[in-house]
């Protein structure tokens, strides 16, 4: 199961030069981007690992790509995504955030279904590959 | 080559000739490219440096020749723009770098023109596995523009077998290889000096295609440097400061530790210190403008280069 996650995670995977010129628009508005990975996808885990320092001093989206590729090198089945941090004023959030690069193979995800009190159901997700430990996992 | 310009020239034209090659206008390109104010500037601003000035109008009319062909689909690959500056101190080899910068951002080989300075300590690190992430943040930051090594020489030490500064070299020699339209890289440092460093680094020395040497300046030229500073500072000499700072420059220049333009904008710093004070002892009277602005003759004659050929004059007469 394609994960889909962020901006653009409807579309077909971004290519190099795609992602070089989303980069570009994020440094053109000021930005500062960062590299995340995880091989814990789930929706609810925001608290992905963070490839090196965010970057705040990049003028050219060229100095970001040669950090994704190093990141794409370090960790080849881990799902990496792209985020930039808008510190203006009153912003001061993430303003874009997508994926950039994902496992060969997805196993996606369970629904568990327990039955409560009467006739109430609570969902819950569970990704298949979280049975295994970290770092195996993928 | 033929049969591209033919293919040119039929593609533009619908009514086949098979003839006349595409006419191209360097002179266009010249003038979109808005080169001209910076070379301009180039020659305004910079007083002297012959060889720098004839070197940087070569490349800018490589670059635009470059641009042409690309147009007509002839391919040369990106030439190799790194650079190495070498000369005696203050004699303007950062000023040049930064518009260098500006000259290959304007032509389009940089794509964001900015210039990084560095030293070894921005490069080398202190501990086993430091240096490799150090020196890829710098050259991270220095992507899409220059980056200029200063007194690059320091990056190796051959009488530490185990310095950090190799790792450095490689990792710069990587990527100024791999990633040739990323980035330019500008080193520089004293003459002598470079040359053992390229000497020791026989790759670093192939993959540099510019060595430009910047030779002294005259003291005429000096004198010419120091008016453009007392421009930007917004000062002036009297006609009789003006030759005394000529003698001044004439004689700084015999003494050690010369360092160009440096000097002569430290001696000039002084000179103001000295108008300062001269300024404020008379307080109690008014002043005017234009005493706030002028540099008297007096306050560069205070200076310790004629005070110690006075005194060698002494001595010899005693």
């Amino acid at each position: 199961m394609r994960l889909t996650q962020g901006a653009f995670s409807f579309l077909p995977d971004l290519t190099d030069a795609q992602i070089s010129s989303q980069i570009e628009y994020c440094l053109k508005n000021g930005w500062a981007v960062s590299i995340e990975y995880t091989d814990d996808p789930h929706p609810r885990n925001t608290y992905w690992e963070m490839f090196g320092q965010p970057m705040f001093d990049i003028r050219d989206a060229a100095g970001i790509m040669a950090e994704l590729q190093s990141c794409r090198k370090t960790f080849p089945q881990h799902y990496i995504k792209l985020n930039a941090f808008d510190s203006a004023l009153g912003r001061e959030s993430l303003r874009l955030s997508f994926i950039v690069g994902r496992p060969d193979k997805e196993p996606g995800f369970a629904l568990e279904r327990t039955e409560v009190g009467g006739r109430n159901v609570q969902y819950t997700t569970r990704s298949y590959a979280v049975e295994r430990p970290e770092g195996e996992r993928y | 080559m033929d049969t591209i310009t033919n293919g040119q020239a039929r593609r533009d034209d619908p009514s086949p000739q098979g003839g006349p090659a595409p006419q191209l206008d360097l002179d266009a390109v010249f003038r979109e490219s808005n080169i001209g104010a910076v070379l301009d500037k180039l020659e305004r601003e910079l007083i002297g440096l012959e060889p720098v000035k004839s070197r940087i109008r070569d490349i800018a009319a490589l670059l635009l020749v470059d641009k042409l062909r690309h147009s007509l689909g002839l391919s040369a690959g990106a030439p190799s723009l790194h650079m190495s500056f070498t000369g005696n101190p203050g004699t303007g080899k950062t000023t040049v770098a930064l518009r260098m910068a500006e000259i290959l951002h304007r032509l389009g080989y940089v794509r964001k023109g900015h210039l990084i300075a560095v030293t070894r300590d921005d490069l080398v690190g202190q501990y086993i596995g430091h240096t490799a992430p150090k020196t890829r943040e710098v050259l991270k930051r220095a992507m899409g523009g220059v980056l200029f090594i200063d007194e690059a020489y320091y990056l190796y030490r051959p009488e530490n077998e185990r310095d950090y500064g190799q790792e450095a070299i490689e990792i710069l020699l990587q990527v100024m290889e791999n990633q040739r339209e990323d980035l330019v890289v500008i080193f520089a440092g004293y003459k002598d000096r470079m040359d053992t460093f390229f000497r020791s680094n026989p790759g670093m020395s192939s993959r540099v295609a510019h060595h430009i040497d910047f030779p002294d300046y005259t003291p005429a030229e000096l004198h010419s440097i120091a008016g453009l500073m007392l421009e930007q500072m917004q000062y002036q000499l009297d006609s009789e400061a003006d030759t005394t700072l000529l003698e001044y420059i004439e004689r700084r220049i015999k003494q050690p530790h010369f360092a160009n333009a440096r000097s002569v904008r430290n001696a000039l710093d002084r000179a103001r210190l000295r108008q300062a004070s001269r300024l404020f002892e008379r307080r109690g009277g008014l002043l005017s403008k234009e005493d706030l602005v002028t540099i008297k003759a007096a306050d560069i004659r205070a200076s310790r280069v004629f005070a110690a050929e006075k005194s060698a004059g002494q001595a010899e007469n005693q």
